[in-house]
């Protein structure tokens, strides 16, 4: 039925790309190099994440692959499609019945469970680089546990904003080790990352990265005592389901100006609509 | 008394050529040692084996730690050094760049010491570099300005805070002056004189300029082409030159 080995990559790339997992999964929170492979799409649109979802699909699986919660993006839709054609997977929009989902800056509102894999599309794996351009000093800033410099991007943030204004991409501490960048998801899903039942993968392809968190690892989002970390969200109920648990988007609805806010993750806004649940802008 | 600094056969060359050779010294508590020599007289070769930024071919650099009493540096594990680093020992460079975070403000600037050794509340952070700042004469003010918008010698003087904020028990200067114009020189050398006796900080300077240890140092070595030529307290040294290359360096000084 197809052209590829299934899911694209060859057996081999494949294990070697399941031994960063592995190492990944036995470090928590450490970037393990890899040699990521050209994908046939640009960088940008989630080759580490594609690598990584290649080396742990097998035939019985069930994907779901979201963009800022959406099911129905050209990205997602794209990657969904590449491993409809490529591994001939079933593929899914349900949290619930998906085994493994490939995300771009969101976490599902849904809870997962044991047994699921989330893989995150990365962009920059180093939480340090913003501050500390050079790869060989945050190497070292990592064995030896070198951290202050990440306050100091919090302490400017402070400085400039009166708060700490970074939204996404917020650093965690992970099992009191390693600090992470947990890739642009906003920080409202950070508490999300931290005790979680289902394993979670991040692959930067352009930055040749993979690291892993285990189910049920401790994650910690970096603050100061008198400036403590917020898990904010917009202050909104959303419009269409009138869930106010969820992550909102704000949406543009008319020529006039008119917005509205929705629930970022369609599959969760969807299903409490079905089941009943109305928000004040829904028809 | 046990030295802070005790220096041993202190000897780095690059391939044939010899950049500082045995070089041996004590430095007590509360003492500044000058370092003077031209440039390549291998007197800043000496100053980056001390703090740990080059490694010697041979010698020791014992410093009397806090925790463990004197230990030699050279061959400490690196994280040990590091940590040395951050918190006892301070290093101020003869460029402002070269030991400021441009692109964080000057708070960032002072606060990052006492963060990486574990300060995690940002009002005591930013009141802490504030004092720093008006201690080296820097306007409080401009506490949320990055250096980038500073003077020279206003840069200089953010980066003596930003060393000296966690209490280091010794302090390396590189050309502290070197670069600035004369008279932001002599502010910035009343300013070290008056943190160095306030503080009772323990140093070594190196510098070309005979000015600055004569206000700064309590003794002085003289270096030329990689070797001690003659060491004493410095009005000595300075009053009455022994070894003619420091009479050399004594008698152009007079004709500036
Ligand atoms: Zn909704």
């Amino acid at each position: 039925m197809n052209a590829y080995n299934f899911a694209y990559l060859d057996e081999q790339t494949k294990r070697m790309i399941r031994r960063a997992i592995l190492k990944g999964l036995a470090i928590p929170g450490y970037q393990v190099p890899f040699a990521s492979r050209e994908m046939p799409m640009p960088y940008g649109w989630g080759t580490g994440g594609v690598q990584v979802s290649a080396a742990v699909l097998t035939p019985q699986d069930t994907l779901k692959v979201i963009d800022q919660g959406a099911d129905d993006t050209t990205n997602a839709v794209s990657i969904r499609t590449f491993f409809e054609r490529t591994a001939g997977v079933e593929t899914t929009t349900q949290t619930k019945s998906a085994t493994v989902i490939q995300t771009r800056h969101r976490i599902p509102e849904d809870p997962l469970t044991e047994g699921q894999i989330l893989v995150y599309q990365v962009p920059i794996p180093e939480p340090l680089r913003f501050l500390e351009p050079r790869e060989s000093e945050t190497r070292k800033m990592h064995s030896l546990e070198e951290y202050g410099l990440m306050h100091v991007k919090l302490y400017e943030d402070i400085s400039r904003h009166g708060h700490i204004a970074t939204s996404y991409a917020y650093p965690v501490k992970v099992e009191g080790r390693y600090v992470m960048d947990p890739s642009p998801i906003p920080k409202f899903d950070n508490p999300k990352l931290g005790d979680m039942a289902a394993i979670q993968l991040f692959g930067a392809g352009r930055e040749q990265r993979i690291y892993a968190l285990p189910p049920y690892t401790q994650v910690i989002s970096l603050d100061f005592e008198d400036h403590p970390f917020e898990a904010s969200k917009a202050d909104h109920p959303c419009g269409l389901c009138g869930a106010k648990d969820s992550y909102l988007d704000e949406v543009i609805i008319d020529d006039a100006g008119g917005r509205m806010f929705v629930c970022s993750d369609t599959n969760y806004c969807t299903a409490r609509q079905a089941a009943g649940h109305k928000g004040k802008d829904a028809a | 008394m046990t030295p802070l600094l005790s220096v041993h056969g202190i000897t780095k060359s690059y391939g044939g050529h010899v950049g500082c050779a045995d070089v041996a010294f004590d430095l007590y508590p509360g003492e500044v040692m000058g370092i003077v020599g031209e440039s390549g007289s291998g007197k800043s070769t000496l100053l980056n084996c001390m703090a740990g930024h080059l490694t010697p071919d041979a010698g020791r650099v014992v410093f009397d730690t806090r925790m463990d009493g004197p230990r030699d540096t050279v061959t400490m594990s690196e994280p040990e050094r590091r940590m040395l680093s951050r918190t006892d020992w301070a290093f101020v460079h003869q460029h402002a760049r070269d030991g400021l975070r441009m692109g964080v403000s000057a708070g960032g600037n002072v606060g990052e010491r006492l963060m990486a050794v574990g300060a995690r509340h940002y009002g005591e952070i930013r009141n802490k570099a504030t004092d720093w700042l008006e201690r080296v004469e820097v306007d409080p003010a401009r506490v949320d300005d990055r250096p980038t918008t500073f003077s020279g010698g206003m840069q200089q003087r953010l980066q003596i805070a930003r060393n000296l904020v966690t209490g280091p028990r010794l302090v390396f200067m590189d050309e502290p002056t070197g670069g600035l114009d004369v008279s932001v020189q002599a502010r910035l050398l009343d300013l070290l004189r008056g943190l160095v006796r306030d503080m009772g900080l323990s140093a070594i300077i190196v510098t070309h300029d005979l000015a600055v240890v004569r206000l700064l140092a309590d003794r002085l070595m003289v270096m030329k082409s990689g070797h001690v030529v003659e060491a004493g307290l410095t009005d000595q040294v300075l009053d009455d030159p022994q070894h003619a290359y420091t009479q050399l360096l004594v008698s152009s000084v007079l004709q500036v």
